[in-house]
């Protein structure tokens, strides 16, 4: 075979196989173009309309964020979004790290983690379901139990400034389980003649876990904060289930408040705005946390 | 036997406060799907019902039961139509996703074309994008192309691929051995015969893990459902179960009705764990460690 054929032939096999892979890759392609490129730059295009999804829409330009900048009730929405997260987060992380150690150190049998993990299996609507039985004024075992401790009935998600928590609670507790078995795999990653060679130096409980556990599990940290974060500030389901947004505005979520503007009142414009809104912020976020937590470095190296 | 040592002593309290709590919920539950629905609220602090009755779950699957309720309080479920549309669903999109997600991800991975780690790239950037900013478009489309409430509709947006689908079966077919490959190449099997007899069923393992992810998603998913999949034709179960709960008015639920559906609902989801109890526990632990 002449050199020049083969550089023919090779140029051919490597058109064939470029070919082949773009194949493979169309479908996945035609729906990353579809439900995720497309929608985000068609979020942003419809969030500077007047849309009713009826009659065409209208350009406004800007004027969507500017009214939600002076809108009472978005900031609303942000303000308990944010206190879901506040009572959320850290109560998640903390229980789901005391639960990893505690399993890693005396109960490592796999059945153990499997009920552990049971919670996250069911859905949000099932968590919410269960636990509006629980939390019932009167059916609910969690006030027959404050009752017998002489603590009157609670309303919790009755009540205005219990319901928030009360969602934020099932949200934890669907949640701390997969959150310790994620932490705990993290664990499993740490060398154990570590602890071992603290031991020999004599140190406590308290500090293996401050100077060892924690900087070696901060990549696993990492990840866990920042999913869930993005996670919190998009609640929906326990909320849709529960409360509806109520009693009186009180779990009006931003979610909640974009489903209500896009779907009851017919406002897909400012329902977008705000989409977008809260998209830049979780970037934002995400960014800003994987800088602190510096996920991408592990003290194990 | 091993020594208590002070930790144990505090340990092993907390962890069975721990299993206590995570399965006290879903015990209530059972025992309000076995009371009678007029014990209910008699029976309320008791751990155990005051007398047993299968009727609950008889009549919420549709089958002849000794419990008749009024008319206003018994809301219709149908609950063997939302199981099946719940099965039809997850199936559709597991399947799909895996499959197209693998096709990519092996592209990705083993294939030379030109612009293919931009392509990548913006996939991996996808993974950044939250719902909340593709659901509004999402439903327009589906709207328009008159596909709401069907199952085409539901499963759109998630049977063609996910970024994380593709990120992670690209992970695993880069560190797999590309000398099968090329042996098969050389007997003359296509590029398909090549990842479909071999490519694919070497990664039983990561694809069985990927199944489980992404089945626990698919069951449990409620937004999208929600937003275009309300037609007791094609409700899912999660769905399904919070128009029930409305129906039956926020005053005074079906709560028997309601926690016997319930417990049907999550009985595939027990079952599995009990029979791949080790393989779920593993594959979530994964699915933090990237």
């Amino acid at each position: 075979m002449s050199g020049r054929a083969k550089s023919i032939s090779l140029r051919q096999r490597r058109r064939k196989e470029a070919l082949v892979g773009y194949l493979f890759v169309a479908p996945a392609f035609l729906g990353f173009l579809i439900f995720y490129l497309l929608p985000t730059l068609r979020a942003v295009e419809i969030s500077l309309t007047d849309w009713n999804l009826m009659r065409a829409s209208k350009f406004v330009g800007l004027g969507n964020y500017a009214t939600l900048l002076s809108d009472a009730n978005f900031w609303h929405s942000a303000k308990v979004t944010f206190a879901y997260v506040v009572y959320n987060i850290p109560l998640q992380t903390v229980l789901g790290l005391l639960l990893a150690v505690l399993s890693d150190r005396l109960a490592r049998a796999v059945w153990l983690r499997a009920i552990i993990i049971a919670p996250y299996l069911i859905s949000n609507v099932v968590a919410a379901l269960v636990w509006m039985m629980m939390l019932d004024p009167i059916l609910g075992l969690v006030n027959a139990f404050l009752t017998f401790f002489g603590v009157g009935p609670q309303g919790f998600l009755a009540s205005p400034d219990q319901a928030m928590v009360s969602v934020a609670a099932i949200s934890t507790w669907r949640h701390t389980g997969l959150t310790a078995l994620l932490f705990y795999a993290g664990l499993q990653a740490i060398p154990a003649h570590l602890y071992e060679a603290a031991k020999l130096e004599g140190a406590g409980e308290w500090t293996i876990f401050r100077r060892i556990t924690l900087p070696l599990l901060r990549p696993v940290l990492a990840f866990v904060v920042v999913t869930s974060l993005i996670g919190s500030f998009q609640v929906f389901d326990v909320v849709a289930v529960a409360t509806a947004g109520g009693p009186s505005n009180s779990t009006r979520v931003i979610l909640w408040y974009i489903y209500e503007n896009a779907f009851k009142f017919n406002k897909m414009g400012y329902a977008s705005a705000i989409s977008v809104v809260l998209f830049v912020t979780l970037i934002l976020i995400t960014l800003l946390q994987m800088r602190v937590l510096r996920a991408d470095q592990s003290d194990l190296d | 036997m091993k020594k208590l040592t002070p930790q144990a002593v505090l340990g092993y309290p907390v962890l069975a406060l721990f299993v206590f709590i995570s399965l006290l919920p879903l015990w209530m539950a059972l025992k309000i799907g076995l009371t009678y629905p007029n014990d209910v609220y008699t029976s309320a602090s008791s751990l155990l019902p005051s007398a047993y009755t299968p009727g609950n779950f008889l009549r919420v699957m549709g089958l002849p039961s000794t419990i008749e309720l009024s008319a206003f309080r018994a809301a219709p479920i149908d609950f063997m139509l939302a199981l099946r549309n719940s099965v039809i669903y997850t199936a559709l999109t597991v399947a799909g996703q895996i499959f197209f997600s693998a096709l990519a991800g092996y592209a990705f991975a083993r294939m030379n074309f030109p612009g293919r780690n931009k392509l990548f790239f913006a996939f991996l950037a996808a993974t950044m994008i939250p719902s909340v900013v593709l659901f509004i478009p999402n439903f327009v489309l589906i709207k328009q192309l008159g596909l709401l409430n069907s199952f085409a509709g539901l499963v759109a947006p998630t049977i063609l691929m996910t970024p994380f689908a593709v990120f992670f079966l690209r992970q695993f077919f880069l560190s797999a051995p590309k000398e099968l490959d090329e042996a098969a190449r050389l007997e003359g099997a296509s590029q398909f015969q090549i990842f479909w007899r071999i490519a694919l069923p070497i990664q039983k393992g990561p694809i069985a893990t990927l199944a489980i992810l992404l089945s626990i998603n698919s069951w449990n998913e409620f937004f999208w459902p929600f937003l275009v999949g309300r037609d007791p034709g094609v409700r899912v179960m999660a769905v399904a179960l919070s128009d029930f709960m409305s129906q039956t008015g926020r005053g005074n639920p079906d709560w028997s009705g309601l926690m016997a559906a319930i417990m049907l609902s999550i009985l595939p989801v027990i079952a599995m764990l009990i029979i791949f109890g080790r393989q779920i526990v593993e594959s979530l632990q994964t699915s933090g460690l990237k």
